[in-house]
């Protein structure tokens, strides 16, 4: 066992987990935050990617003794208020059906835009199809996600 | 903005899954809850000599390990299929036994054997492995050809040869004098290619068992709850049916795969009664790749015949389906009557024959994916239709033209009456839109830089609005298909639709509040949709086969029919007026030319106080109806692809990809076009990506998404979608269904596409760039040869 403490959406948390314990198991089975899902066993899907320190992680390759110490932002923090701009933009153009890649959708959507917005990069709809490689979707067939994270990141950089 | 039919409302739905508060199954936690995990079968083919289990027993927080013999003897059934299928010597089906849990045999990679029950998940895993089996391992085909043959391992003892049935559809001896007849015959092999479902949301259950009450619960990834506690308790005899409830909260996708019940839903219902705690199973994507519903696999054989003016004469068809181990619910009917009675198309064809045998395999359970049988009939029609238009010199767009159905009702050579459509309409739509008459110029400007650029079509119908009751019962179907609602109007004029539709991306939350909005003028917001709980809604039949809107909605639509002439009644009364002059609109009763009025809430307050209404009426304000469709109703498209082949590399881009579409009546065009988009998006995938691949001795090669090449962002274009609806004339809103059409309609489109780049027509699905550049190498040699 382990003993981890880290930030949760703004909030101290502290722990004793098994060694091997994932990170994404932490969230959704200790901290009992399911909006991060699981939809693979090989780190492929993306349902699972949060922010920690800042920076998009696909919850299901991280050990949650290797976030010790880290802010984490969970789909659950993300919002400052009703809702973030990039959530506001996926239900705008239809960015979801079923919803169970969406969280994952937005926490990558909104690291996408943090980066290219930092590097002053032009965030193509091509390069968001590039960058969008690490998470799968079986409904919507991504054009309206594409159309979503257009939207969300002129409603991002424009806030 | 307006929130009835025909607008774009926004999803009500979505609030909860972009802020993670969506309640899938495996969101849900009970108390005193256990894990539970599966000894699986690693060999394709096997005899279980003996099951050792103590090692596993003595692990600390291992509850139980339960197998077969202890499933048996507690009378739990075997696993069903719901259609009987009539070979055409008349005999019934061969069907082999399936146990939630083997016994004797394994017969495919992924196969029950024992369900572990543990404290932790980690446990339950753990001990799943230290379960001894013995196995003596038996030869394994996984080849639904190879399987027929003589002396092919004998995988249901009481299926010879492997063999399921051998049906036909459709008058063989005109089909043999038109192709006779015919001036150019087409001849084509054409292997429809095994796909896995991959709903992002893996399949998962919480079953709890009430001892006080003798009473259980099923939290279950599921399309059709319903459904699933009829099998349960009806056929499965785990639990009676009123002692069940099924419970189907957000589900994550299903595409066909979570129509069924699965050996794990079974064996955790039955283990939670057996060990007195509630049991949890969540699938991994491993077990899913194994064990979920494959989806295709088809070989077929046919011949299309034309006359010297282009006309098709006749069609002949010979398909081998491969059903996998064991028979799934709808695995019989989707090989046949979802697939052969589409084999005329879009065409005018005076005579069709259609044969097939489903074979067994030492593979997973193949039964109904996205479109079932449709997006088999389709592709075979389509790309014999390319493949014809190329050995005769024609352009394929002219010789769609030239043989499309012109007027309705059509009646087909193999059962269906088109009620509607505008084939020609849709052809135009499509063409327009993707600038066909600008493709030449676009070809030159991709050879200019060294690239081959090509053009497919793909104009499909299909049969959706599953199905009109004693219709699908004379061909076989063990249950009706018709759809139910109730419309619940509160004392204070909210309302509650309750259906037996499910939505597990559908948006129905939406959609069927826009039919209340539509038809009151209350505002979406004040309607409640509520769905997949067998405790609240009255017996419903599901989602599958683009149903929901053809079925499920024109049942609430019944349903309100009722409620609106009660309302009329009370206002009647209460206003002292007649009920053929009051109107309802914008949320008030009105008597029609008057300012005399009752807002919405106050009727429902009459209704409920019952201090004054007509003499003789109940109180209350609650409907509910049954509908069942007189007609399949019947969809149809024509789709364009254009693709770019690097001929260096065999790469294909889709450069533009067009749907014109006739989908009848639509409630919500944005919610409609991303049903489209989704469709298309997977018939690409099966068309140049996904392929499921399973070794000589059956072992699954394709078990991860590592492996298993599911379509990316990146891999797809945006789409553009036309609509060119005639509304069907065969359900009271006009619906004809969109939630299949673009996995139907899309495959063919793509290969004709690549095949017209490349300039060769031998290329099977999935397209990858290496056998598109060994189909372009193909080209070459003959081209050095001549």
């Amino acid at each position: 066992m382990t003993e981890i403490s880290m930030v949760v959406n703004g909030k101290s948390v502290k722990a004793d987990v098994a060694d091997n314990t994932l990170l994404v198991d932490y969230i959704r089975e200790s901290l009992r935050l399911t909006g991060t899902h699981v939809g693979c066993d090989t780190s492929q899907c993306g349902a699972c990617v949060v922010h920690v320190d800042g920076k998009a992680v696909k919850s299901c390759t991280m050990l949650a003794a290797s976030a010790q110490g880290s802010d984490v932002t969970t789909i659950e923090g993300l919002a400052n208020g009703d809702l973030h701009p990039m959530q506001a933009a996926f239900k705008e153009n239809h960015g979801l059906q079923c919803g169970f890649c969406t969280p994952g959708m937005i926490m990558s959507a909104t690291d996408i835009v943090a980066r290219y917005n930092a590097s002053g990069k032009e965030l193509t709809e091509e390069a968001i199809r590039d960058e969008l490689e690490g998470n799968i979707c079986r409904c919507t067939g991504y054009h309206n996600i594409v159309k979503a994270i257009v939207d969300g990141t002129s409603k991002m950089t424009n806030a | 903005m307006s929130e009835g039919i025909g607008a774009s409302v926004r999803r009500k739905e979505d609030k909860r899954f972009i802020t993670g508060k969506g309640k899938y199954t495996d969101d849900i936690r009970q108390e005193n809850q256990a894990y539970a995990a599966f000894v699986r079968s690693p060999h394709a083919h096997a005899v279980v000599k003996s099951i050792d289990a103590s090692e596993a027993e003595a692990m600390d927080g291992v509850v139980a390990v339960l197998n077969g013999h202890q499933l048996t003897e507690d009378g739990i059934g075997n696993i069903i299929a719901g259609w009987a299928i009539t070979s055409k010597d008349g005999s019934g089906m061969n069907m082999g036994a399936w146990s939630a849990l083997c016994t004797e045999k394994v017969r495919y990679v992924g196969d029950t054997i024992a369900i572990v029950i543990a404290d932790t998940q980690e446990i339950a895993r753990n001990a799943a492995d230290a379960v001894m089996v013995d196995f003596d391992i038996l030869p394994a085909e996984v080849n639904p050809e190879a399987t027929l043959a003589d002396g092919a391992p004998q995988i249901h003892d009481n299926a010879p040869n492997n063999q399921i049935y051998d049906w036909e559809l459709g008058d063989e001896a005109a089909t043999d004098s038109g192709l006779a007849s015919a001036a150019h015959v087409t001849e084509m092999e054409i292997i429809n290619n095994r796909l896995s479902p991959n709903p992002m949301e893996p399949r998962a259950a919480i079953a709890i068992f009430d001892e006080a009450e003798d009473h259980y619960t099923l939290y279950t990834t599921s399309q059709n709850p319903h459904v699933a506690r009829l099998l349960l308790s009806a056929f499965y005899q785990v639990a009676p049916e009123h002692k069940l409830r099924v419970v189907a909260p957000d589900v994550g996708g299903g595409f066909g795969s979570k129509i069924y019940v699965y050996p794990e839903e079974i064996a955790c219902l039955w283990a939670s009664m057996k060990t007195n705690r509630s049991v949890k199973w969540t699938s991994t994507r491993s077990e899913a790749f194994l064990t979920d519903a494959h989806g295709r696999d088809h070989v077929t054989r046919a011949k299309m015949g034309f006359d010297a003016n282009g006309k098709i004469v006749g069609f002949k068809v010979d398909t081998i389906a491969n059903i996998g181990a064991y028979m799934s619910l709808f695995s019989s009917v989707t090989p046949t009557y979802l697939y052969a009675t589409l084999l005329s198309g879009q065409y005018d064809m005076p005579a069709i024959h259609g044969n097939v045998r489903a074979v067994y395999t030492n593979t997973a359970p193949v039964d109904a994916y996205r479109g079932a049988g449709r997006p088999e009939a389709t592709y075979l029609v389509e790309r014999m239709m390319d493949t014809a238009a190329l050995e005769m010199g024609v352009d394929p767009a002219e010789l769609r033209r030239k043989n499309f159905i012109q007027s309705f009702p059509y009646q087909t050579q193999v059962i269906m009456n088109y009620d509607s459509g505008d084939f020609p309409g849709c052809m135009d739509k499509a063409q327009a839109a993707a600038d066909v008459a600008g493709f030449a110029a676009r070809k030159a400007e991709s050879a200019s830089r060294g690239k081959l650029r090509g053009i497919g079509y793909s104009s499909f119908i299909e049969a959706c609005g599953i199905a009109p009751s004693a219709a699908v019962g004379s061909l076989g179907c063990g249950v009706g298909l018709w759809e139910s609602a109730e419309v619940r109007v509160n004392p204070v004029g909210t309302i509650e639709v309750l259906t037996g539709s499910h939505s597990h991306g559908q948006s129905h939350e939406t959609t069927f509040a826009q039919l209340v909005n539509d038809r009151f003028g209350i505002p979406i917001d004040n309607v409640q949709i509520v769905h997949g709980d067998t405790d609240k809604v009255q017996f419903g039949m599901g989602t599958y086969g683009s149903r929901s809107g053809p079925v499920g909605m024109n049942a609430i639509v019944k349903a309100l029919d009722k409620v609106e002439a009660k309302v009329k009644k009370i206002a009647a009364h209460v206003l002292e007026a007649s009920e053929d002059d009051i109107v309802i609109e914008a949320g008030e009763v009105k008597i029609a030319g008057t300012d005399k009025k009752m807002a919405w809430h106050e009727v429902g307050l009459a209704a409920y106080t019952a201090h004054n209404l007509p003499e003789g009426m109940e109180p209350g304000l609650k409907e509910s109806a049954f509908f069942d469709p007189i007609n399949f109703s019947f969809p149809s498209a024509t789709l364009i692809c254009e693709v770019e082949v690097d001929p260096e590399t065999g790469v294909t881009d889709i450069l533009q990809f067009t749907t014109a579409d006739d989908f009848g009546v639509i409630i919500n065009p944005m919610v409609v076009e991303g049903q489209v988009h989704g469709g298309i998006a997977q018939g690409i995938g099966q068309a140049m990506l996904e392929n499921v691949v399973y070794d000589d001795s059956g072992q699954l090669l394709t078990g991860s998404y590592m492996d298993y090449a599911m379509p990316r962002a990146d891999d797809l274009p945006s789409f553009t979608i036309e609509h060119n609806n005639v509304p069907s004339p065969s359900n009271p809103l006009g619906l004809k269904g969109c939630g299949e059409a673009g996995a139907i309609g899309a495959p063919p489109a793509v290969i004709n596409a690549i095949c017209n780049a490349i300039g060769n027509n031998n290329l099977s699905m999935p397209a990858t760039p290496s056998k598109v550049w060994a189909a372009l190498q193909e080209v070459s040699t003959q081209q050095a040869a001549e």
